[in-house]
C-alpha cells in the first residue's frame, strides 16, 4: 500500500485523542486561527483558498475560494455561513465521524471561513438523526467559546462569530443548499429556483455561502501549510487535496479511507478495503454516493477525481463508493435506490414527484416478472423527462441508478421480462401509488 | 404547556436566530420530547410562541419524517432499508424483528414497549445492517446483538451496544 500522509483523519487516529479543546490545542489545533485573525485580511484568505484549489465536498465540487468570491463586496448588512452537515447521501459518512471525532478541526474551519466571508453567524445545519453529533458539536462550541476562538471578539481581535448547531428533522432533499435554507426558516425544505444564488440572497436574504463540513475541515490545514502545500496532493490542477472515501457493500473491511483524489477505484477497494468480502468478483460499483451513475469492473483503472469519474460517465460525487458483487440483482439495487428517491422527492416540481412514483412501479412490475418490453422504453422516456427539468439537480440524481443500469446490464431487464412472457403471467395492473 | 416548564431552553433557542420562524424544528423537538410525538396542542402552543398561524406549524411538521404525529412505542426502532444497508442483510434484520416482536413495520407491540419503521439512509453505510432506536445508532447488527440489544432495552431501558463518536474502521485496525 503505497504511503501517504493523513489530513483530515490524523488526529483521530492517534491513540486516546478524545477529539477535546485541550487534545485538538495539542496537536497545534487554532493555530491556522490565531496566525489568520487581525493577520491576513479576509480577501487575502479568499485567495489562499482559491489557490489552494479546494472543491466542495459535498456533491457538487464548486471551488470554494470562487463560491466566497461570489459575495457581494459593497454590502453591509449581515452574512451567514451555513455549515451542511445535512449528510444523507447513501454511501456517505465521512462528515458523521469527522464531527464526532474531532469537533473542533470543524469548528476551526467555520470560524476561519467566517472570518472571510465576513460573517458573524453560522448555523451548523446537522441532519436531525445524528443525536450525538450534535451534542458532540454542542459541547465542543461551549468549549471554543469559553476558551475564547468563538463568540464575540475572538482573541481579543474584535472579531466576532458566533456558531449554532441546528438539527434538521430527516430530509435528504435539505442537503440541497437552497432546501437547506428553506429549512433552516422553519419552512419546508423545498429548493428554490436559482438565480438568485444564496451569495447574494440566502438565509433571510441576506448574502450566505453553505459549505460542506469536509471542505470547511479542510481550511485550518489550507492555511497552515499554505496554498501551493494543498495544490500539489492529489491530482492537480482540478482535485486537489485528499478526500475521505466511504466505501460500502460487499468488501471485507468497509470504512472511512482518506486518500489523495486520483488513487484509482481498485486501489482503493482492493489495497485499502481489503477488496471483495467472499471469493465473487465485483459486479458493479457507485462511485459518488447514490446519485451517481453506477460503474462496472471495466472501471477499476478510472481515477478518483472530478475530472476522470465524470469522463468515465459517472461523478465523483460525496465519495460514497459502494460495491456489489457478482449475483446482486442490478434491476433490485435499481429499484432500491428508486425506492429512495421516491421517498425523499420534495414534490416541488411536478416530472420528479410523479415521475419517481411512475418509475418506482415499472421497476417493482419487472422485478415481479410482470413486466412488458414497453416497460423498458417507458423507463428510459420517464428518466429523459425528469432530467434537466426539475428546480435542483435531485431529478438528475434519481435517474441515474436506472439510466446506468439499463445502459450497463439491460439484459438482466430483459430476461426478467422474457421470464414474464414465458410464463404468461402478465396480468393488468391496478394503477396506483407504490 | 410547554412556556412554563422550558421557558428559559425556548428563550436560549429564540435568541439563536435573527427570524422567529427558524426556530419551528426545534420547538418542535421540545414539543416531541416532552410526549413522544407532536400533539395538536402543542402545534398550537407554538405556532402562537412564534406568531405563526397553526397551517404554518403543520405544513412544515409533515414535511419532516422525524416528527411523530401519533404515538409510537417506547422503543422506536427504525430499520434503514437503503440499498447500502441492504446488500449486507438489513431485510433479514426486519425479519428477525418481525420473528422476535411479532410485528412488521408500522406496528407497535401490544405493551406499547416496541414499534419499527423502515427508513431511508441514515449515514451508517459501512458498517450495516443497522438501526435507529429513539436518539441511538446501533451498528453491524447480527442476531445474538438484536437479542442482547432487546434484552437490555426490557430490562434497562438502554443498551451499551449503541454507538459511541463514530469512526470505522477502527483505529487500532489502521497500520498507518
Amino acid at each position: 500500500m503505497p504511503q501517504h500522509e493523513l489530513i483530515l483523519l490524523k488526529n483521530m487516529m492517534r491513540p486516546g485523542y478524545t477529539g477535546s479543546l485541550a487534545d485538538y490545542e495539542k496537536t497545534g489545533g487554532y493555530q491556522a486561527l490565531r496566525n489568520t485573525l487581525g493577520k491576513i485580511t479576509p480577501p487575502d484568505v479568499t485567495a489562499m483558498v482559491r489557490k489552494s484549489g479546494l472543491r466542495g465536498r459535498g456533491g457538487a465540487g464548486f471551488p470554494t475560494g470562487v463560491k466566497w468570491g461570489f459575495l457581494p463586496k459593497d454590502y453591509h448588512g449581515p452574512r451567514y455561513l451555513c455549515c451542511n452537515a445535512d449528510e444523507s447521501e447513501p454511501g456517505t459518512f465521512k462528515d458523521r465521524q469527522l464531527m464526532e471525532r474531532d469537533p473542533h478541526q470543524v469548528l476551526e474551519g467555520i470560524v476561519l471561513a467566517c472570518y472571510a466571508i465576513g460573517a458573524e453567524t453560522a448555523y451548523i445545519y446537522i441532519r436531525g438523526e445524528m443525536v450525538l453529533g450534535a451534542k458532540i458539536l454542542e459541547q465542543a462550541i461551549d468549549e471554543a467559546r469559553a476558551a475564547g476562538y468563538i463568540g464575540k471578539n475572538i482573541l481579543g481581535t474584535g472579531i466576532n462569530a458566533d456558531v449554532w448547531v441546528h438539527r434538521g428533522a430527516g430530509a435528504y432533499i435539505c442537503g440541497e443548499e437552497t432546501a437547506l435554507l428553506e429549512s433552516l426558516e422553519g419552512k419546508r425544505g423545498l429548493p428554490r429556483i436559482k438565480p438568485p444564488f444564496p451569495a447574494t440572497h440566502g438565509l433571510y436574504n441576506k448574502p450566505t455561502v453553505v459549505n460542506n463540513v469536509e471542505t470547511l475541515a479542510n481550511l485550518p490545514h489550507i492555511i497552515t501549510r499554505g496554498p501551493e502545500w494543498f495544490a500539489a496532493i492529489g491530482s492537480p490542477p482540478k482535485s486537489t487535496g485528499t478526500r475521505v472515501f466511504c466505501v460500502s457493500g460487499h468488501v471485507k473491511r468497509p470504512g472511512n479511507y482518506e486518500v489523495p483524489m486520483g488513487m484509482t477505484v481498485r486501489e482503493l477497494v482492493y489495497d485499502y478495503a481489503d477488496g471483495m468480502r467472499s471469493d465473487k468478483p465485483m459486479k458493479a460499483f457507485i462511485p459518488g454516493g447514490a446519485s451517481a451513475p453506477f460503474l462496472t469492473p471495466a472501471h477499476l483503472d478510472v481515477k478518483l477525481d472530478f475530472e476522470h469519474v465524470a469522463a468515465a460517465g459517472s461523478m465523483l460525487g460525496s465519495g460514497g463508493v459502494t460495491v456489489m458483487e457478482e449475483g446482486t440483482s442490478m434491476v433490485w439495487a435499481a429499484l432500491r435506490l428508486m425506492e429512495f428517491f421516491y421517498h425523499e422527492s420534495c414534490g416541488k416540481c411536478t416530472p420528479c414527484r410523479e415521475g419517481s412514483s411512475w418509475l418506482v412501479q415499472t421497476l417493482r412490475r419487472i422485478l415481479a416478472k410482470r413486466g412488458r418490453m414497453e416497460d423498458l422504453e417507458t423507463l428510459s422516456d420517464l428518466c429523459k423527462n425528469i432530467a434537466g427539468r426539475t428546480v435542483c439537480a435531485f431529478g438528475d440524481a434519481a435517474v441515474a441508478p436506472i439510466q446506468s443500469t439499463l445502459k450497463h446490464w439491460r439484459q438482466e431487464y430483459v430476461d426478467l421480462i422474457n421470464e414474464a412472457e414465458a410464463a404468461n403471467l402478465i396480468r393488468p395492473e391496478p394503477v396506483g401509488r407504490p | 404547556m410547554l412556556k412554563d416548564k422550558y421557558r428559559k431552553e425556548i428563550e436560549e433557542i429564540l435568541s439563536r436566530y435573527p427570524v422567529k420562524r427558524s426556530a419551528l424544528i426545534p420547538l418542535l423537538y421540545i414539543a416531541q420530547r416532552e410526549q413522544g410525538y407532536v400533539t395538536e396542542s402543542a402545534m398550537q402552543e407554538i405556532a402562537h410562541l412564534l406568531r405563526l398561524t397553526p397551517p404554518q406549524v403543520y405544513e412544515t411538521i409533515t414535511f419532516y419524517t422525524m416528527f411523530n404525529l401519533k404515538p409510537t412505542g417506547k422503543f422506536h426502532m427504525q430499520v434503514c432499508k437503503s440499498l447500502m444497508c441492504a446488500l449486507v442483510g438489513s431485510d433479514t434484520v426486519v425479519e428477525w424483528i418481525k420473528a422476535k416482536l411479532g410485528i412488521a413495520p408500522g406496528e407497535s407491540t401490544a405493551d406499547g414497549l416496541f414499534s419499527i419503521s423502515l427508513v431511508e439512509c441514515l449515514a451508517a453505510c459501512g458498517t450495516g445492517p443497522m438501526m435507529q432506536i429513539n436518539d441511538d445508532y446501533y451498528e453491524r447488527l447480527t442476531e445474538e446483538k438484536l437479542d442482547r440489544i432487546l434484552a437490555d432495552l426490557r430490562s434497562t431501558g438502554t443498551s451499551p451496544l449503541k454507538s459511541g463518536p463514530f469512526m470505522w474502521p477502527e483505529p487500532l485496525n489502521v497500520e498507518r
